[in-house]
């Protein structure tokens, strides 16, 4: 399986599409978060990760299509001829703002003593979509940290069940720790179907679930208010040199 | 007639609170408390928390005094990972505490003090308040700002933020200090010390207006206790505990203050989210009040012998000339006040030319070594102490803090109850009571935001109850 996104089918773009008024060419196969990203039109994601599958849970990317108010993913919704796409109108920013929301409202999201406060992307899309209030119930979930394994942390009141680490350590690194659990309101991340992480016989402690953690909700242990620092840029990175075969096909290079 | 007075909220302090005044059947003022009327629980949220992020948890306890959060937290992590900070990393705590210590004392007294001892304690009190003081003596309130904003500064310059810093962390500091962060303070360092000490002379020159006060606001003997090194000389962050008595004898002299538990009982109240801590060996049964003592800056300079700093000193020896070795009328806390903010600013000035404040490294790293921690620190109203206990993952099972305010308290009531039987005469209290009263509590700077762990608003109210405990009386004050 290619972990890269897919390669527009062809040298140049020849799809035409309306991208939020304006007439554009996409890329045959092109998803709409590709062609937006790529003609500068921001579209909010949580669980998208360039090098990773998409799985399409946090439906921050939602857009309006020929007026349907079905709303598609972006992310996983390739472009088709004609598409009259529009990424920002009230009504999705209102989605989102809910989304994003309630979000907050099933964990304990309290940037001012979290580890990842000022490297969060659930406090970014929180400032970018002004939500500055929220509208549920909070839930306030006790759900005890996970600190067995000897170099980490999971909170699960900080997890927002991206899946980006169930994805990463499946698809990058191959060891297939992580898993969803239960449903609904239940679901819960866990490792090896339900031990403590620390002892988890599949982590290979590569770290990669901490760095593209969106939240607080995986870090390095030790880490205090607002010390951590992830890093999910690096999976792209790591996928494409697979791809490109950079460990196995390396050749010296010419003396 | 028995009746209950009570001030309600009690302002110009840090939080709110409230004041009941109970009288007798001869209408005599029989006894008098001093009510937190909010809860926090932090020692319970706190629980289940990874240990390292507690300096952080703990320090949002409160904007008032966060610096001094983080440090008491930060020990007691270093505790609890069995490591001593770089020596880079305890000179760059001690300047965050000592900035603490000025910006805090710098606003008791200036934004908060200063109106009842300038104003007088009988003007009006729709102006006798820090708006009315910047009308009768601008200038005096924009040093008091300068001079607070200088402490602010010397906070960032290590913490990150002048409020909620993130710099003080487990094992050390964040960063390496710079030389710029040390030009920018150094330029502040001479207005700074005019400031104090023009401050000291301002006080200085009040002072014998407030005789009466003085012999009223908590003029009995307690014990006090604070850090203090080896020597007798005052400390503020790290070493050991003194406690001396009311004539200055040694009670117990260095004492770790991970040891507190032997020495110091927590009693709880059944009217005020503040516990009462005693030291336990006056105690012989429930009552803790035989066994007050005293925190913060009274204490400081009651339990050590010189600051270290040459200005400081010659205003500490020139002020035991006039009032004694030992001061115990709580007024005397302005006095300590001021005197501190002069040492911690010359403190300061030898810290940037220690060339141990530069050194890169500055943060020491392990795990979980000890399943205890204590760290102790010298907030700017006292002694504060941070323990914690954890699993062997480093997640907290247990949390405790005192904290200076709550030991203070058995010291605070028997103030205003001295305070209520000078000047309360009858039923009908007089502003001009109602205000020495407030001013009694407000000598000791309370802070009640941590102290109590409350909640949002905290008003201060004046009850005035029968013998039965029925009001017969109120009166608020937001």
């Amino acid at each position: 399986m290619s972990l890269t996104p897919p390669r527009p089918g062809g040298p140049r773009p020849n799809v035409p599409v309306i991208l939020d008024g304006e007439e554009v060419l996409a890329f045959d196969g092109e998803t709409i978060l590709d062609l937006a990203r790529r003609l500068g039109s921001p579209i909010p994601t949580l669980c998208y990760l360039d090098g990773l599958s998409v799985h399409g849970g946090c439906r921050l990317c939602v857009v309006e299509v020929n007026g349907d108010n079905r709303l598609p993913l972006a992310c996983a919704t390739p472009v088709s001829s004609e598409m009259d796409i529009r990424t920002d109108t009230s009504s999705l920013r209102d989605h989102r703002r809910r989304v994003i929301e309630l979000l907050f409202a099933e964990g304990n999201h309290i940037c001012a003593s979290c580890v990842s406060s000022g490297a969060c992307e659930l406090q970014d899309l929180a400032a970018e979509n002004d939500v500055d209030h929220i509208h549920y119930a909070l839930e306030f979930p006790r759900i005890d940290v996970d600190a067995t394994h000897p170099k980490y942390v999971l909170d699960r009141e900080r997890c927002v069940l991206c899946t980006r680490c169930v994805r990463v350590c499946d698809e990058v690194e191959g060891a297939h720790v992580w898993d969803i659990a239960q449903r609904g309101s239940q679901s819960t991340l866990v490792a090896e179907l339900g031990k403590p992480w620390g002892d988890a016989t599949s982590c290979t402690w590569c770290g990669k679930c901490v760095l593209v953690c969106p939240t607080g909700a995986l870090s390095f242990k030790g880490r205090s208010t607002g010390e951590m620092r992830h890093d999910p840029d690096v999976i792209a990175f790591l996928a494409r040199l697979r791809d490109e075969g950079e460990w196995i096909d390396r050749e010296e290079p010419a003396p | 007639m028995h009746d209950i007075h009570t001030i309600d909220p009690v302002s110009r302090i840090e939080g709110h609170a409230k004041i009941t005044l109970h009288l007798d059947d001869a209408g005599s003022v029989a006894d008098a408390r001093f009510h937190v009327t909010e809860f926090r629980g932090f020692e319970d949220f706190c629980r289940g928390r990874p240990v390292a992020e507690m300096p952080g948890l703990t320090a949002r306890t409160c904007g008032i005094c966060p610096v001094s959060h983080l440090i008491a937290s930060a020990k007691a992590v270093d505790a609890i990972h069995a490591i001593v900070a770089p020596p880079a990393a305890r000179a760059q705590r001690q300047l965050a505490n000592l900035g603490q210590i000025i910006q805090s004392h710098v606003l008791s007294f200036f934004h908060l003090s200063a109106p009842d001892l300038l104003l007088g304690m009988d003007a009006d009190p729709a102006t006798r308040n820090v708006f009315g003081l910047m009308q009768a003596e601008p200038e005096l309130v924009r040093r008091g700002i300068r001079l607070r904003q200088f402490g602010q500064e010397v906070i960032a310059a290590v913490a990150g933020e002048r409020i909620h810093g993130k710099g003080i962390v487990p094992g050390g500091v964040a960063e390496p200090f710079t030389t710029d962060k040390r030009d920018a303070i150094r330029a502040g360092l001479d207005e700074a010390l005019t400031a104090g000490t023009d401050t000291w002379q301002l006080l200085d020159g009040i002072v014998d207006g407030f005789r009466r006060e003085i012999g009223v606001f908590g003029d009995f003997p307690t014990l006090y206790l604070a850090h203090c090194q080896p020597d007798g000389t005052w400390e503020h962050i790290d070493g050991k505990l003194r406690v001396v008595d009311a004539q200055g004898g040694l009670v117990v002299d260095q004492l770790d203050p991970a040891d507190y538990r032997d020495h110091l009982g927590e009693a709880a109240n059944p009217d005020s989210y503040l516990k009462s801590p005693y030291w336990k060996a006056l105690v012989p049964d429930d009552d803790p009040r035989p066994g007050m003592y005293r925190v913060g800056p009274l204490a400081r300079i009651n339990v050590a012998d010189r600051f270290g700093t040459p200005i400081a000193d010659e205003l500490l020896t020139a002020f035991r000339d006039r009032v004694g070795r030992v001061v115990s009328s709580a007024f005397h806390y302005h006095a300590a006040r001021v005197l501190e903010v002069i040492a911690s600013i010359e403190l300061i000035g030898r810290l940037l030319d220690d060339p141990v404040l530069y050194e890169p490294q500055v943060r020491a790293q392990a795990g979980i070594n000890a399943r205890r921690g204590v760290g102790a620190s010298e907030a700017p109203r006292g002694t504060l102490f941070h323990d914690y206990e954890v699993d062997g993952d480093g997640l907290v099972t247990g949390v405790n803090l005192i904290i200076a305010t709550g030991q203070n308290e058995l010291a605070m009531n028997r103030t205003i109850l001295e305070i209520a039987r000078e000047y309360v005469d009858g039923p009908q209290l007089t502003d001009g009571v109602l205000n020495r009263v407030e001013a009694g509590i407000r000598a000791y700077d309370p802070c009640l935001s941590c102290s109590t762990h409350a909640l949002g608003q905290m008003p201060m109210a004046l009850e005035l109850l029968d013998p039965h405990g029925q009001l017969v009386s109120e009166v608020h004050r937001h």
